[in-house]
């Protein structure tokens, strides 16, 4: 039975009650307990920086050269938090609702609630940490609005929060590895988990440049490895971003919560070729001032700027005139897809949408709009080669966020004792649909402020117990299977790149497990998933070896687990039989095409056990208890 | 479109390393010019060829992992923009493109186009961080910030790391670098307290890496995926001598 352990008393009481009674370790007996932290993005350096500061011995992982690359880099828009500095009627409160709504009631009220009440002391460690958000002319901090809310709670740096944020815990992270309180392994990928006696315990990771398998052991594991969407190949991510550490979390016991719920952005660049790799994303933030539009006409081949303003169509203002073009995501994007697929989608392949910037330039004036959105019309002019402030930008919705993750309990620890998921890699407080800026917010407070405070609980504990050291048999066997299926996927020497499958992948995941879905394509695609998964494991061909830097080997590896966690993506998305957020089965939808949710059979977080290459569902009950779940609407 | 890559592999640090020719067909204008990479090497794989090893991550400009020396400037022929940012459109078919790594002594060769840029985080350890543990920060809105000066600590803080000021300065130099992290905190309030220590460790660290002066040729900024001015140099330099004077 699954127990979320979520703190007595009233919501506003619930963190504080849960930190009066939670164990603590003394200071000197801290240095004695090791932690590895793997990642190196919000969640990931927050965490090891503030644990090191607390007095744990650290040591962190990245696969990249420089923890400095980690995705969270690439965040635009802002950091959420309700601070009513615009004296706007913000509120804890609500920020509370805002996001549990904004999530289609599918997360558990005591952590949003937590999240919220977490969000402005976040801001004030950030701003002491150097970062330069945009500020008033008399000194004080700016605020913008972001989708899915009517007040100004966003807090931003240009178009550059999340490099400024991440820039900030990797300087503080730096700070800690000077004082050899942590121990970076840049260049190391984590490809298993040892467990011992069901306690997380240790990885083994792959030195990526020499090629060597190495074991470490720890008192706990600290997972904070991003989201998954690039198991769609096309997607905002990094394409080095993966699901490997949490799929073999997974298959060493750690349920895999709402797997299918992806955020799919509204505001990309649109695919233009086969060989793409990525879709750029530009930020919503653009959605405070630009408007989104397509021709009334279908298969109109005017120009943009030739096109009158009576024969444009403003979707999101006419089907959402109280929230318009700032819709939540999950609306946005679908929004869009109705109008591509009905034939007025616009750009060389049809496959866009208008993002116009006239009307605020007419407003503000140019100098404001740059101010605002400066850097992203120049990134938009290097991709493209089009001047956005002359014609409009052309968008289309891509992959983006990963709302499901491992199931953690109020304290951020998975199903594994000792197994922690922190950040975009765990299930816990975005529901069904993500609001913008709360993703920063998220994997920040989870790596500063709730996991420094969780992990005692379970370390004093630890204390008592015997260190294992890699010597125990466990991490032998472990290390001993991980060598196994690296030499399995370069036995295979087929005819085919790992790219190939990559790319077929992505079109199943794509076409019946993204924005939209309905039972038999779903059970069609599990059944393409499986039959990729064979010829992979006969046709891949990986060149190089396993002992020297192979970038080959390390996608192959990465795209191996992705195929598996789709095939339990669209497990999940087959068994939820309604639509929350951005989780849209076809089957259940009002006539006009919103949303319908099925409250009294689905009120309940998905959490799957892996047992022997198949899928146990087990449930948490989602007791509304503060707020009462209402339909969702931004009409 | 149709070119021929002429691309430096090195198998390892000790390896001499030479250019290869690779002539490669069915490339689009609309390809980035590392989709084209990666095109080229699924058709190394196909022959049962090792693939060519380089860089990169978030391929929108902002990682800073992507770095390489294309036909002899750094990221390719545009200034202030990013290898991953380049498309083939920047290119005519039939070219010859010349691939290379960073080619600086403090960035010794892993592999390829891969270079070991640890020497930056190193400089960072020193001092690029204002010394204050979660859970000590005042309220935000406590210290106002002008706008002027947020603008400038946040023009010299959207440095990405990649490198590209020291791989095209003939003297090797990080000063770009290390003077944009220093203008960044040392210009916030917050930043005060450990200007003079961050100053001095930082550059020590900056010089012991390897990395050569700034003789003020401007080629750094040329190059800067962020745009980030030379002036940040001179800034830094008044520093260096008030930083010696009182710190």
């Amino acid at each position: 039975m699954l127990n979320a352990k979520v703190p007595e008393g009233k919501i506003e009481e619930k963190w504080r009650n849960y930190q009066a009674q939670s164990r603590l370790v003394n200071p000197a007996n801290k240095k004695k307990l090791k932690v590895i932290v793997v990642g190196s993005g919000l969640a990931g350096a927050g965490a090891a920086a503030t644990l090191a500061e607390l007095g744990y011995d650290i040591s962190c992982f990245c696969y990249q050269d420089s923890a400095r690359r980690a995705h969270s880099v690439a965040a635009q828009g802002g950091v959420n938090a309700a601070k009513n500095y615009q004296h706007d009627g913000d509120s804890v409160w609500r920020m509370f609702y805002d996001t549990l709504k904004g999530g289609d009631f599918r997360s558990r009220e005591a952590n949003v609630y937590r999240l919220a009440e977490l969000s402005a002391p976040l801001i004030d460690h950030f701003t002491q940490q150097g970062v330069p958000f945009a500020r008033e002319y008399g000194g004080v901090l700016v605020n913008r609005s972001f989708g899915g809310v009517q007040v100004e709670r966003t807090f931003y740096a240009r178009g550059q929060t999340g490099q400024q944020l991440l820039l900030a815990a990797y300087s503080q992270l730096n700070k800690m590895i000077r004082a050899r309180k942590v121990e970076m392994f840049t260049r190391h990928e984590m490809l298993d988990l040892v467990v011992i006696d069901g306690k997380a315990k240790g990885i083994i990771a792959r030195d990526l440049q020499s090629g060597k398998i190495r074991r470490f052991a720890a008192d706990a594991v600290v997972l904070a490895t991003g989201g998954y969407s690039r198991v769609f190949r096309l997607s905002t991510l990094a394409i080095g971003c993966n699901g490997s550490a949490l799929w073999k979390a997974h298959k060493r016991g750690a349920f895999f919560a709402s797997p299918s719920f992806t955020q799919i952005h509204p505001t990309a660049l649109p695919q233009s070729s086969e060989a793409q790799s990525k879709l750029t994303l530009m930020s919503e933030s653009l959605r405070n001032d630009g408007r989104i539009w397509v021709p009334k006409t279908k298969g109109d081949t005017r120009k943009a700027n030739d096109i009158p303003e009576e024969e444009r169509d403003y979707y999101l203002e006419r089907r959402y005139p109280s929230f318009g073009n700032l819709a939540p995501r999950d609306i946005a994007s679908r929004a869009a897809k109705e109008r591509i697929d009905a034939g007025y989608g616009i750009g060389r392949l049809k496959n866009a949408v208008y993002l116009d910037f006239k009307h605020a330039i007419e407003r503000f004036g140019m100098e404001t709009v740059n101010d605002r959105y400066g850097n992203l019309f120049t990134m938009y002019k290097k991709i493209t080669g089009i001047d956005a402030y002359t014609e409009p930008m052309q968008i289309s919705p891509a992959a983006h966020f990963s709302m499901g993750g491992l199931w953690v309990d109020y304290e951020l620890m998975t199903t594994i004792p000792g197994l922690y998921a922190v950040g975009e890699c765990n299930f816990s407080d975005h529901g069904a649909n993500r609001l913008g800026a709360n993703s920063l917010l998220q994997a920040s407070v989870d790596g500063y402020f709730i996991l420094p405070n969780t992990i005692n609980n379970y370390l004093a504990q630890a204390l008592k117990e015997e260190h294992e050291t890699t010597e125990h048999p466990e991490f032998s066997k472990v290390e001993q299977e991980v060598k196994e299926h690296i030499d399995h996927i370069l036995a295979v020497n087929g005819c085919k790149t790992v790219d190939h499958f990559h790319r077929e992948l992505g079109k199943v995941m794509w076409q019946e497990c993204a924005m939209s879905r309905n039972k038999s394509g779903l059970q069609k695609a599990i059944g393409q998933i499986k039959k990729i998964r064979e010829d992979f494991w006969t046709e891949v061909n990986v060149t190089g070896h396993s002992n020297e830097l192979n970038t080959e080997l390390e996608k192959a590896l990465r795209l191996a687990d992705f195929i598996e966690l789709g095939i339990l993506m669209c497990t999940d998305a087959l068994d939820r039989e309604e639509s929350c957020g951005a989780h849209f089965r076809e089957e259940y939808q009002t006539e006009d095409g919103e949303a319908v949710r099925v409250d009294d059979k689905y009120a309940f977080v998905s959490a799957w056990e892996y047992s022997n290459g198949d899928f146990k569902l087990h449930k948490e009950p989602l007791d509304f208890e503060f707020i009462q779940p209402s339909v969702r609407s931004y009409k | 479109m149709k070119v021929t890559f002429q691309i430096w592999r090195q198998d390892g640090p000790t390896d001499k390393g030479r250019l290869k020719d690779y002539e490669v067909d069915g490339l689009t204008e609309d390809m980035s010019f590392l989709e084209a990479l990666d095109h080229l090497n699924e058709l190394l794989v196909l022959k049962n060829e090792k693939v060519i090893a380089y860089e990169y991550d978030c391929r929108e400009g902002i990682c800073g992992q992507c770095g390489i020396f294309i036909n002899g400037r750094a990221h390719g022929p545009h200034a202030n923009m990013t290898t991953c940012q380049l498309h083939m459109r920047s290119f005519n078919d039939g070219d010859t493109i010349v691939v290379e790594p960073w080619r600086a002594q403090a960035f010794p060769v892993v592999k390829d186009l891969i270079v070991d840029r640890s020497a930056l985080d190193r400089i960072i350890e020193q001092g690029g961080y204002i010394s204050a543990k979660t859970g000590t920060a005042p309220e935000a809105n406590s210290i106002p910030i002008g706008k002027d000066v947020a603008d400038k600590a946040m023009d010299a803080a959207a440095c990405i790391g990649c490198g590209a000021c020291v791989a095209t300065c003939k003297n090797a130099s990080a000063a770009l670098f290390t003077s944009a992290k220093i203008n960044h905190l040392n210009s916030l309030p917050q930043g005060k307290p450990e200007q003079h220590r961050r100053v001095l460790e930082m550059t020590k660290q900056m010089a012991y890496e390897g990395f050569g002066h700034c003789t003020f040729t401007g080629a750094c900024e040329v190059e800067c995926p962020e745009g980030i001015s030379i002036v940040n140099i001179a800034e830094l330099n008044a520093r260096i001598l008030k930083a010696r004077l009182l710190g």
